[in-house]
């Protein structure tokens, strides 16, 4: 079998499970599981094949066209490098982990067969964006996957939260998707091809006009995808999906997608020196803006979804530095290890029977009920907050070691600003991660109070998968970061003396304040009895979930958010607490800048529709009323009086034509 | 003879039976001026046939056959209507036929207003 | 016709004609009374009296057998049945105050001018036809005997299949409602049935 056919082979078999899973889901129930893990599988084996074979040399190209246009050719095309080799290896991978997961997880929902499915449906559309050659193909994959996200985080559509959330996510992605869209046809009409090599080509001669334009576009679609601010709001709130779609779509794949695609055109952005310092600014407004509200977050869920918008935020700062390989490196890293975070919280969750950091520090010897979900989620938890020898130190510091780098002057791919702008964020952001990190690790696993309840062992399938995701958090960065060049552009990816002493420093800085903040604040913990644990926790564990997403908000008044004295994120924060649990009032903001012009803007429509538009219906109505009215009473039943109608009308009707025909 | 005579004769008397058709209220005095209505017709069928036969070279006497049929009808037709009247006037009691008034319109049992609200109910 | 109109004004009618107006006007009387009397049962009488004169005026138009067939079948059988008919619905013998409904007036002017208009046209178009009586009867037995069993048997025949199935209509009619009655009549006292016809006479 050729390269390329194993290549077409990736996406096209989750894809087929997808469509077999959806077909059978009803009739066939018992082909569910293999129909959901056995095509990902196939892909990962694929995937990996591929990558061993590609082997991070020449890139292999193939390419097909479909039909033709008549302008701008569209072409079925495969572009595989080193980094789409490798990123496809990290979704086939995490993706045949959350689908292992899933079947323990999601073991009592009626609606899995049509969850699987769209899992696989959306490990095939992000596989296609990978490898994809062709933008608007890449562009098909990426909707795909949106809608996708949408019908996942609505998986728990009983509950408020899970609804109005993939409305959420939906809209705002779509929004950047909409500049997505035209920047891809602009840049589609100057470079005279959808070809991302073309493209490439193109730009390297100079034949691109416009590449500022270009280049804010594109980046609008990608701030909506990868959770960028300003459009970042969508993936806390999207958080009211069940926890491996979380940890699939909202962690390690979906939302990196945006950064994979930026590393893939590097080279249109590159030629605007505007659109780097944009990119720089975004990444790290997002990183540290994401990094306070982290440490305010009381869902645990939420708090990771935070931290996944801050290292994406890493990512996007390494990509506004010019250096790709730096951010596919945190990508894949940070794939692996956060989704270990994920699919340990879901654990966590289903045990403790609540999603609030409060109630969970309220318990005891929670550890000691889940001990895979403790060690594993520790060893996350150190690769997250870039602690050497864990595999997020390495990528971390190949980010700041690029940021250093452009900063001091080095290179001409970025300006200096840039590199400046994510130096201090980055080191400022390692801080806070580092805090956060240490204050879920705290809250979660360091409560002190009533014993936490035991629901026995969780199921193999869960834990297994755990222990798989452990091994690439912790050693990935330290046995990849020096064979990881030849893959990629070459550019070294060894952490910097400077960068590495600073950046660990400062995490052990935040690390050590936290628990210096928490050792005076558990105190206050015993004092203050807080929390809701589900009603039902011997149930599967999706169900124990759900429940506690729908009962966070009428017990803490919040979604995000627990008046919990005891928090040590309220002493570190000070009075940005408030602000930061709440996403320091950007989603009010919007409300009051789109929702609510544009509802306003509805009602008035429906204000001209019901009562000035339909006046004049109703007005026409009328008419016909009033002579159906006139009419409706000569209809009295009495025959003769018809008779007597229709013969007036005949003697008027012959006493007419005679006159017409007698000429008078 | 003057043909007005005759003529003028049968569009009096079709316009009398026409009165009583639509004048009275028994159905059965009803029936009489439609007899009456023919008869009108059939003198002028038969007027009209003495005429011809005396201005043409060959007739068939065309008015006066028909004006024979017209009577058979008529006798037919006075049968069924007598049978259909009886039958009225057992199952509704009365022969009036102003009170066989089962066409009209009946009371509305929906106001238009209502109606229109819940269309734009409906349609929002 | 110009030379027959001159020859035959109207200011000098012939003896036929003059016989022919007061028997009309007897007539149109007749008609007249019948559709305004207020007993029902004179209205009929006064129709005979109607359709006898008709047909003393087919006498004076020469055809002789459709008047002794308008005496014959309206006089004798017609008449009979109407009667008959009144009967069976219990009209009321004497005077009815409500003989005539509400739509007497529209009745009358619509009457009024169909006759307005009739007139006017039948006078315009035929003021000066003339029918000339004399010679042999346009319409005695013998020739009108001929002309229907020479040139319309066809029809005549397929009238007496119409006639046959008026005779079995107008029994089925009556008879079906007095089944029914029977029926009933027999049936009410055990069973809640309601019977079409029943249904519609309570209403």
């Amino acid at each position: 079998m050729t390269t390329t056919t194993l290549a077409v082979l990736v996406p096209l078999l989750p894809f087929l499970g997808a469509a077999a899973g959806l077909l059978l889901g009803r009739t066939a129930p018992g082909f569910v599981r293999p129909l959901a893990v056995l095509p990902t599988l196939a892909a990962l084996a694929a995937a990996a094949l591929v990558a061993v074979r590609q082997g991070g040399d020449q890139a292999i190209d193939a390419h097909t066209e479909l039909t033709p246009t008549g302008s701008v050719p569209i072409e079925f095309a495969l572009h595989i490098d080193g980094f789409a080799a490798l990123v496809a290896v990290l979704v086939a991978f995490v993706a045949a982990c959350v689908q292992i997961y899933s079947t323990g997880y999601l073991r009592e929902d009626p609606r899995y067969p049509s969850y699987a499915a769209l899992v696989s449906l959306f490990t095939s559309a992000m596989l296609l964006v990978v490898y994809s050659g062709d933008l608007i193909v890449l562009l098909v994959g990426w909707e795909v996957m949106g809608i996708c996200s949408y019908f996942l985080v609505g998986h728990y559509w009983e509950t408020p939260e899970a609804r109005a959330a993939s409305l959420k996510a939906f809209l705002v992605t779509k929004l950047g998707d909409v500049p997505f869209l035209i920047g891809l046809f602009a840049l589609g009409t100057d470079a005279g091809s959808f070809r991302i090599t073309r493209v490439l080509g193109a730009v390297a001669s100079g034949g691109i006009d416009h590449p500022t334009l270009i280049a804010l576009l594109l980046l609008a679609g990608v701030a909506g995808k990868s959770a960028q601010f300003p459009l970042h709001t969508w993936l806390p709130d999207a958080m009211a999906g069940p926890t491996p779609v979380s940890a699939l779509i909202h962690a390690a794949t979906m939302v990196a997608a945006g950064v994979y695609f930026i590393a893939r055109l590097l080279p249109v952005f590159e030629a605007s020196q505007a659109a780097m310092v944009v990119l720089a600014v975004m990444a790290a407004v997002t990183m540290t803006g994401s990094g306070l509200a982290a440490l305010a977050q009381d869902d645990i869920k939420r708090v990771l979804a935070y931290s996944t918008i801050g290292q994406l935020g890493y990512m996007t700062g390494a990509l506004a530095v010019g250096d790709r390989g730096a951010a596919v490196f945190h990508l894949l890293s940070h794939g692996a290890f956060k989704a270990l975070l994920f699919l340990a919280a879901g654990v966590i969750i289903h045990a403790a029977g609540t999603n609030s950091l409060a109630a969970m520090s309220r318990m005891s010897h929670l550890r000691d009920r889940v001990p895979d979900a403790y060690w594993t989620m520790t060893v996350a938890l150190l690769a997250l907050a870039a602690i050497p020898p864990f595999s997020g130190f390495f990528s971390k510091e190949s980010v700041l070691g690029a940021a250093e780098h452009v900063a001091t002057g080095h290179t001409d791919h970025a300006p200096g600003a840039a590199g400046w702008i994510v130096l201090v964020a980055g080191l400022l952001t390692a801080l806070l991660t580092a805090a956060y990190a240490t204050r879920l690790w705290l809250l979660a696993f360091r409560g002190r109070g009533a014993e936490a309840p035991d629901h026995g062992r969780q199921p193999l399938t869960m834990t297994a998968v755990l222990w798989v995701l452990a091994v690439p958090s912790l050693a990935f960065g330290g046995l990849a970061y020096r064979s990881l060049p030849g893959w990629f552009d070459g550019r070294d990816l060894t952490p910097t003396l400077l960068t590495s002493i600073l950046g660990t420093g400062l995490a052990l800085v935040g690390g050590l304040l936290t628990y210096g903040a928490w050792q005076r604040t558990s105190a206050l913990a015993a004092r203050i009895p807080l929390g809701a644990v589900a009603a039902h926790p011997e149930d599967g564990a999706g169900l124990v979930e759900a429940e506690a997403i729908a009962s966070h908000e009428p017990v803490y008044g919040n979604i995000a958010y627990a008046p919990d004295a005891a928090d040590p994120g309220r002493l570190l924060l000070g009075p940005l607490y408030r602000h930061a649990a709440v996403g320091f009032h950007l989603d009010a903001l919007y409300s009051a800048l789109f929702v609510r012009p544009v509802q306003a803007g509805a009602s008035l429509v429906r204000f001209l529709d019901r009562e000035v538009v339909d006046t004049y219906v109703q007005g026409a109505a009328a008419l016909p009323r009033l002579l159906g009215a006139a009419v409706r009473r000569a209809q009295t039943g009495n025959v003769q009086t018809y008779v007597s109608a229709l013969l007036a009308g005949t003697v008027v009707l012959a006493v007419a034509v005679l006159l017409v025909a007698t000429g008078a | 003879m003057h043909l007005v005579y005759p003529a003028v004769l049968s569009a009096l008397l079709f316009c009398t039976g026409l009165y009583g058709v639509l004048a009275r209220r028994n159905a059965i005095l009803v029936l009489m001026s439609v007899e009456l209505m023919l008869n009108a017709v059939n003198l002028n069928l038969v007027a009209f046939d003495v005429w011809l036969s005396r201005a043409a070279e060959e007739t068939l006497h065309s008015g006066q056959a028909l004006t024979l049929f017209t009577i058979a009808i008529a006798a037919a037709e006075i049968g069924i209507g007598l049978a259909i009247v009886l039958a009225v006037y057992r199952n509704r009691g009365t022969s009036d036929i102003d009170k066989l008034r089962d066409t009209a319109e009946g009371p509305e049992t929906e106001g238009p207003d209502t109606s229109a609200a819940e269309k734009a109910e409906a349609t929002a | 016709m110009s030379l027959a109109a001159a020859q035959h004004g109207f200011l000098s009618p012939a003896g036929v004609e003059i016989a022919f107006l007061l028997v009309g006007l007897a007539t149109f009387g007749a008609a007249l009374v019948t559709v305004t009397t207020r007993q029902l049962v004179h209205a009929a009488l006064w129709l005979v009296v109607a359709l006898g004169g008709l047909a003393v005026e087919y006498l004076l138009l020469t055809a002789e057998f459709i008047a002794w067939v308008q005496v014959l079948i309206y006089v004798g059988s017609v008449v009979v049945l109407l009667l008959f008919g009144l009967m069976l619905t219990k009209a009321p013998i004497g005077r009815s105050p409500d003989a005539d409904s509400g739509n007497r007036w529209a009745a009358l002017a619509v009457a009024v001018a169909a006759a307005g208009a009739l007139v006017w046209v039948v006078v315009d178009a035929f003021r000066t036809t003339w029918i000339d009586l004399k010679g042999p009867a346009a319409g005695s037995t013998r020739v009108t005997g001929e002309s229907l069993f020479q040139n319309w048997v066809l029809p005549f025949e397929a009238l007496s299949v119409l006639l046959l199935a008026a005779l079995v209509g107008a029994i089925v009619l009556s008879r079906k409602a007095k089944a029914d009655e029977a029926f009933g009549t027999s049936a009410t006292a055990d069973t809640p049935v309601a019977l079409p016809g029943e249904k519609e006479g309570a209403r």
